[in-house]
């Protein structure tokens, strides 16, 4: 076991192998992998295509099950629940930040972010409150009743980060936040990113083809055909 | 669920057009359902109205042979008759062929007596059993007309020619809503003078002593003219008025094997736009699960639009019919003594929208609740 985090872990991977069926035929993508991921750190996946960094995110974040081993986010064994305990697992603990950042199109910027907030006990003034708030976070208090198709892509992916962390989840999960945006964009959404691990403790797991992205976090793990190849340990940006 | 209602709202008012087009074909197989259903029930109706204390003799052979007048006394006479008169069927013209309704030449001192349940004023009636050409109409059909006392009526005989002059004397006021009162009732005596004093009628009415007896009554008048030139059927009220029914097929299995098409071919449309609305949005459906809907609630989110789209054009088809049938006082051209969309009828209408909901939304919900949320990030559908 390689134990690259320093502090208590959120993240435990023992032994993870996942293999996918593609018809008759498996195909391996992670093979016995153990990990720690530590509370409050900013860890990068990196790796070429089909080399398990997707597929990582997927069973951290509860969307996917192993094929073997034993996955533990927050203190909670994923292997030991059924889909409406990963479900509410998913709602409490992790925000999801996706390249293309699946806003609901109907649904406008306060209506999306509220979202995951409709899992919640809050009352209607509670959960405008949090959705006020986390918009400021974002800065874009003032587009709440834009549809995303009245946003550009830096504005989208901060309303979906915002949705990410509405219900103040202690891990995000973030695969190539940056990957549709132009550079201006994506250093801006790379900063918010760095914000929310640094001055709100948020736990970020990030996957990225992009160096520069990278940088960003303390730690660079490199995969290659699901084996862990190299471990970067950067200085606190 | 109320928390989740903006969100339903907006997905099932995402594509307009194809919301729209299928709530209107639920509106409209809705609106069909409810007016053939009313039609039943308008039948079921007139036969309840039916009296099972009065029976009807008519000549045996079809109702249009006739009788002689002169049996009306003799069937005073028989045992269980309380009282007999007798009616004529005119199937006159009122200015256009289009302006139907029923137009009957009665036995002037008599029949109204055996029609207890239209009112009318005692000063009406004597003008009646007096005036040659005086008519008494029915409420629904003097308020279609605007016919008051005093004015004048003119027919077209078809079945006894020339033209017929008439003064109205009276308007028939039922006692209950749901009798007939679209028809004319006209003084017999008028009728036979013209024809040359030809001593014929339609059919006879017969008050019984006792209601229980009818079926004996009814034997007994038969055999009292067995064998004779003009042999007769005697049967209930009820009984009369369904032979009319008859006449018209079994109205009740057509409508509703169409009324059962009608469900079906719509339920597949909404089946169809229900399963397109959500294969379109099966990524988004992928991020709610991923944001933490468990199964259950993105199945109840899927069902509810459905349900909000069927019953929508429920609503509109069962609400309509209620409206336009209450407002414009239908009766098909007096077919139907009243025409009223029942509460039944209304709830039935919900019900098979209902229905049709939780079909078109069940199998898109199964999908939404199996959808394997990586394989469902990736579609770009």
């Amino acid at each position: 076991m390689e134990n690259l985090a320093g502090d208590r872990p959120i993240i435990t991977l023992r032994g993870v192998s996942k293999t996918y069926r593609r018809d008759t035929i498996a195909v391996p993508v992670l093979a016995a992998l153990d990990l720690d991921v530590a509370a409050g750190e900013f860890l990068a996946l990196m790796g070429p295509s089909g080399s398990g960094k997707s597929t990582i995110l997927n069973l951290v974040s509860g969307i996917d099950t192993p094929t073997a081993g034993r996955v533990v986010v927050a203190g909670v064994d994923l292997g030991g629940l059924d889909g409406a305990a990963l479900a509410a697992f998913r709602a409490r603990h992790v925000g999801f930040i996706f390249q293309s950042y699946n806003l609901i199109p109907v649904l406008t910027a306060f209506q999306n972010v509220e979202l995951p907030l409709l899992l919640t006990s809050l009352d209607r003034r509670q959960r405008r409150q949090h959705v006020l708030d986390v918009l400021e976070v974002v800065g874009l208090n003032d587009r709440s009743d834009h549809f995303p198709r009245q946003l550009s892509g830096g504005q989208e992916q901060r309303v979906a980060i915002a949705r990410a962390i509405v219900s103040d989840p202690s891990l995000l999960v973030a695969d190539e936040p940056t990957g549709d945006l132009d550079a201006a964009s994506a250093a801006e959404i790379l900063d918010l990113i760095g914000r929310l691990n640094r001055e709100f403790g948020k736990t970020v797991v990030m996957v990225t083809h992009d160096p520069r992205a990278a940088e960003r976090a303390h730690r660079v793990l490199h995969l290659d055909k699901g084996v862990l190849v190299e471990a970067v340990r950067r200085e606190q940006p | 669920m109320t928390r989740y209602l903006p969100f339903i709202l907006r997905n099932t008012l995402r594509n307009k057009r194809r919301t729209a087009l299928t709530v209107l074909s639920i509106f409209i197989s809705l609106f069909l359902f409810c007016t053939l259903r009313t039609v039943i029930t308008s039948l079921a109706a007139s036969l309840e109205s039916a009296s099972s204390a009065r029976l009807i003799t008519r000549r045996s052979t079809s109702l249009t042979f006739m009788l002689p007048v002169s049996y009306r006394d003799r069937l005073a006479q028989i045992p269980g008759v309380a009282d007999a008169s007798w009616m004529t069927w005119f199937g006159g013209i009122y200015i256009e062929e289009r302006n139907f309704f029923a137009q009957f030449a009665v036995d002037p001192q008599r029949y109204l007596e055996l029609y207890p349940e239209y009112k009318l004023t005692p000063e009406e009636k004597d003008v009646f059993r007096r005036e040659r050409t005086a008519c008494i109409v029915g409420e629904k059909l003097a308020r279609k007309y605007g016919f008051e006392v005093g004015d004048r009526i003119t027919l077209r005989g078809t079945i006894f020619e020339g033209v017929w002059d008439f003064t109205v004397c009276g308007v028939a006021h039922p006692a209950t809503p749901d009798l007939d009162t679209n028809w004319l009732l006209f003084n017999g005596e008028y009728l036979n003078q013209r024809m040359g004093d030809f001593g014929q009628v339609g059919a006879f009415v017969l008050k019984l002593d006792d209601p229980a007896r009818a079926g004996d009554v009814a034997r007994t008048v038969d055999a009292t003219f067995a064998n004779s030139a003009a042999e007769t059927k005697t049967e209930t009220e009820k009984a009369f008025q369904m032979g009319f029914i008859s006449m018209l097929g079994n109205i009740q299995a057509v409508i509703y094997a169409l009324g059962s098409a009608i469900v079906i071919a719509i339920g597949l449309v909404s089946m169809n736009t229900m399963m397109m609305a959500a294969r379109e949005r099966t990524r988004e459906i992928a991020v709610l699960k991923a944001l933490g809907f468990a199964d259950r609630t993105v199945v109840g989110l899927v069902l509810a639009e459905s349900l909000l789209i069927t019953l929508a054009g429920g609503l509109l088809g069962a609400g309509l019919a209620r409206l336009v049938f209450g407002l414009t006082d239908f009766t098909a051209g007096g077919f139907f003594p009243s025409f009223t969309v029942t509460d039944g009828t209304v709830a039935q209408a919900l019900g098979i929208a209902l229905f049709l909901g939780v079909v078109s939304g069940v199998a898109p919900a199964w999908n939404a609740a199996r959808l394997h949320i990586v394989d469902a990030l990736r579609h770009t559908g």
